[in-house]
Formats: structure tokens, sequence, C-alpha cells
């Protein structure tokens, strides 16, 4: 048994390891080694490509985090306070969003935006001189679908274990529902929220699915990662993983440390 | 305005950001893939008004990546949770509760880094140069791994493993022990108390991480396309080929239609199927 676990443990940070050495490879080609260096981070660094493109993704992760964690936290608020078809029509909705493949997302928001402003533009270049197409903006709207409902689902389990006699109390001292909200209801959902925002983050800098088919001319890390695979890959790209697996590690660690500094006053 | 038209005013206000979205990201653009599914190919690309039912009788064309999809994503999925069983189970049950959480993020970390790289990674170690090659100064000459479907197997399991592994242990963590101590005092073999005691109890977590995994794996088409070469192609390959190069937008949306209905229909007889067996485990345990 201890032998299986320790082989799991290796078998998932080999291939890691293997990018973590290979970024300090001096040769110009990844996967031959020629003896060590950390010219690559340098040049990582001032590749303008690779600077715009981790720009591009963490202006979408952070926005698609805040967004979600704001709708999701509203719609699992809303649907504490709706029965009967509005109910279940949300419900239904909201488990779509969460069962349809990427891919899918992915293709069908394409094609029905792309074919949308084949509509449109033509109309608004007359009248104001400029056209809609896909970019960042897409690749966000895309991302925030789906992370609505996972924050959704996260809060409403937060929401349904939670001592309702607070509230009434609350209630009882004459505090006005908004009140009652800030002061009682959002300190206790914090820890889904905060949960479902990283999640989000962490989903939204990841993904390659969805951002190759509706980021259109927008480069993301992912995308230019994926593109750079094709070229064939220079110790320069293992240079932006590694640095990219120790902030998330690092971020990994500060929402441990903070989810558990959230859990004790609930227990 | 009254109470009652404040409160409804509220609840609009709540519900109405989320709708948008589905609105315009799910159910719009899934009305257009349906539509265009009955379509036909502009000769330039694209989609060409029509209704045809021709994209779903040619659907068998791209059988072969059904075929991959349908064997391999459940396949990967069960592979997954068998090996992530014994891991979960040891973080739950053998590890010092002080180290269990640091073990776990452990477990989960990987999933954190460029999936892209990692499979490029594997890519390296199962290519000619990689493990075959070492095989071969063993005396086993001649082993492929790359491009055929245990390498797209082996990739399923260390993509997915950081996914399967929380919910399992979440699970298995409420096992009370004393019900082991029971089962064994009572005479139980370690085997049956396992069949009858903890398995039972690592349903709903095995269920919770077996879907994960499976929704993502029947849309990748990285791994297959890292993994699998050429060789070994998921309907999201097809479905990339459709869209990106060959550009025939109709016969794509019904490969897409299928995807999501097939999706929906093992979801949903999946999730009675354990919870028709859960409801029967916990009546024998009452």
């Amino acid at each position: 048994m201890r032998y299986f676990i320790a082989f799991i443990y290796f078998f998932l940070y080999a291939p890691i390891l293997l990018i973590v050495a290979l970024s300090f490879n001096s040769g110009r080609q990844a996967f031959v080694w020629k003896g060590i260096s950390t010219e690559w981070y340098g040049k990582a660094f001032s590749n303008p490509l690779i600077t715009e493109a981790l720009t591009t993704s963490l202006t979408i992760a952070l926005s698609t985090a805040f967004l979600s964690a704001i709708f999701g936290t509203l719609l699992a608020l809303g649907l504490e306070r709706v029965k009967g078809w509005l109910r279940v029509l949300f419900d239904v909705l909201t488990y779509t969003a969460i069962m349809v493949p990427g891919i899918v997302i992915g293709i069908s928001t394409l094609i029905a935006f792309v074919t949308l402003f084949d509509l449109v533009n033509p109309t608004l270049e007359a009248a104001m001189g400029w056209r809609l197409q896909m970019g960042t903006w897409a690749v966000i709207a895309a991302h925030v679908l789906f992370n609505i409902a996972v924050v959704a689902l996260l809060v409403r389990a937060r929401l349904q274990g939670m001592d309702r006699s607070l509230i009434e109390a609350s209630e009882d001292l004459y505090a006005t529902p908004a009140g009652t909200f800030v002061q009682i209801v959002l300190p206790l959902l914090a820890p889904a929220i905060l949960a479902g925002f990283l999640l989000a983050f962490t989903f939204s800098f990841e993904d390659f699915i969805i951002a190759y088919f509706v980021a259109g001319p927008d480069v993301t890390l992912p995308i230019y990662v994926f593109s750079s695979i094709r070229r064939g890959v220079t110790p320069e790209i293992n240079a932006v993983g590694t640095i990219v697996l120790l902030s998330s590690l690092l971020l990994l660690i500060v929402a441990q440390w903070v989810l558990r500094r959230g859990e004790k006053p609930v227990n | 305005m009254n109470d009652k038209q404040h409160s409804r005013a509220v609840t609009v206000a709540l519900l109405a950001p989320a709708g948008v979205f589905f609105f315009f990201l799910l159910v719009l653009p899934m009305v257009v893939v349906l539509v265009f599914s009955f379509g036909e190919r502009a000769p330039a690309g694209g989609y060409a008004p029509a209704f045809t039912f021709d994209n779903y009788l040619n659907l068998p064309a791209r059988g072969k990546a059904f075929f991959n999809t349908l064997t391999l994503a459940p396949l990967g999925t069960l592979l997954t949770a068998i090996i992530a069983f014994p891991v979960a189970y040891y973080l739950a049950v053998r590890v010092h509760p002080k180290w269990r959480v640091t073990m776990l993020v452990l477990i989960m970390a990987p999933f954190w880094t460029s999936q892209l790289l990692r499979y490029y990674a594997w890519m390296m170690i199962l290519g000619s140069k990689g493990i075959p090659s070492w095989l071969a100064l063993l005396g086993f000459g001649d082993i492929r791994l790359i491009n055929t479907p245990w390498a797209v197997l082996i990739g399923a399991v260390y993509g997915f493993l950081p996914l399967m592994v929380p919910p399992i242990y979440v699970s298995l963590e409420k096992l009370d022990k004393r019900l082991l101590e029971a089962s064994a005092d009572l005479g139980a073999t370690p085997v049956a108390t396992f069949l009858q005691i903890t398995l039972p109890l690592a349903i709903p977590g095995v269920a919770t991480g077996s879907m994960l995994v499976f929704i993502l794996l029947m849309g990748d088409f990285i791994l297959p396309q890292y993994l699998g070469g050429g060789k070994v192609f998921f309907i999201g390959n097809a479905l990339v080929d459709l869209f990106l190069q060959s550009r025939n937008w109709p016969y794509g949306a019904a490969v897409s239609v299928a995807l999501v209905l097939i999706m929906l229909a093992t979801i949903y007889f999946y999730m009675r199927f354990i919870l028709s067996r859960g409801d029967r485990r916990r009546a024998v345990l009452v």
C-alpha cells in the first residue's frame, strides 16, 4: 500500500519535474540537454508575445472570477426565494451549464455569435463605424456561464447548512433585511464565495478548449503554449510553465490557509 | 410599492444576471446549434438554411470517433476511479490527520499547472526516446506506447486523478472507524467489511468524481491529439476538424447535438443506477 501511494505521487510529479528541469536547459531545443542556465527565464519575460498573453489570461481569469462570484452568489440567493416552474427552470439551466462539455459551449457560442455579428455588423459599421468581433470579452462571457453555476452550487450548499436562528435573532433585534444580509448572511457565505472565486480563477486561467474557439484574434497563455508546442518547444515555454506552476502552488497554499481560517468560527 | 412587489423586485434582480448569461451563452447557442444541425454546408463553408436529416444520417461517417470516445472515456473514468480509490482510502484512513490536507493538496496541485505542457511531457516520456527505449535496454524490443489507446488511458488517469481523489476522500473521511471495528468484531473478513461498509459509504464520492471526470473526458481533444496522435481520436477532434478546418458547420452541429444527447442520457442513467443502489444499501444498513 505504502509503495503504491509513493508510486502515485511519483507518477503525478515526474512529468512536472521534467518540465521544471528542462526550463534550466541552456540548449535551444527543449528536450535535448545542453547544460544548466537560467537565460530562458529572462528571455521569457522579455518576449512581448508571452507577457501580452499572460496579461490577457490574467485579465480574463480575474474578470471571470469576480463576475462569477457575484452573479453566482446572487443566483444562489435568488433560488432560495422562488418555487415552482421558475425554480425548476433555473435548476435545470444551472446543471446543464455544468454538464455540457466545454468544447460544445465553445463551438455553439462561436457559431451563434458569428452568425449574429454577420447580421448586425453591416448596419453597425454604416452607422457607427465599428464592428463586433470575437475576443477576450467572449472568453470571459463563456467562462462566467460555467462558473456562475459552480459558485451557485457551492453557495447553495453553504446556505442549506446555515443556522436559521441567527437570521431570526437578527430580525428580532430590529435589523433591516439589508443589515441582516451584510452582517450575518454574507460573512457566513464568505468561505463558499471565496472557494468559488478561486475555482473560477484557476479554471479560467487554465482553460484552453473554450478560449481556442471564441478568443478570435486575442491570444491567451494556453493558446500561446498550444501554438508554440506546434512549432516545437523551446525551454522558454518550460520556464513559463514553471513560473505558472509556482504561482498556482502559492495561490493554493494561500487559499488553503484562508479557507481554514474561514471555517473555524462556523464550527 | 408594497412589500410583495418589493420582494418580487429583489428576486428578479437576484436572478436576472445569471438569467442573461444562461440565455445568451447556453440557450441561444444551443438553439442555433440545433437549427444548424438540420441545415446544409454553404459552398464556401459555414451554414446554409435547409431542412434535412442528412447530417444525422451521416453520423456513422464519424463512427470511429464516437466509438473511441464511448469506449475510452468510460474506461478511462473507471481506471481513474480504481486507482484513485486506494489513494483516497489511504489519505482518509491511514495518514495522520495532521498531514491529510497537505497530502490531498499535493494530489490536486498538478491539475492547476498547464494541462498542455503536462501532456506534452507525457508525449516525450511515452515517445520512442522515452520509456520504450529504456525497455529496449532491458530486452523488450519494439514496444510502442505513444499513439495507442494505452497512451490515451495513461493520460486520462494522469490528467484526472487530481479531480477523482478529493470527492472520494471527502466521503471516506466521514467514515466512522468504529463501524469497521464492529464489523471485524462480528466476525466479518476484511473483504466483507470493505464490500459491506467502506464501499457503500464511498459511493456518493465515487459517483461525483466519476461524473466530473467523465464529462471532461467526453469533451476532450487535447489528450487524444497529443497522446493518441492522429490514430486515437475523439469526438472533440472531429469537432475541431469540422468547425475550424473543413468548416462543415451543419454536420459539426449534428455531431455536437449527438454528443450532448449521449452525455445527458449516460449521466441520467448513471445517476439513477447509483441512487437506486445507494438507497438499497441504506435500507439494508438500517
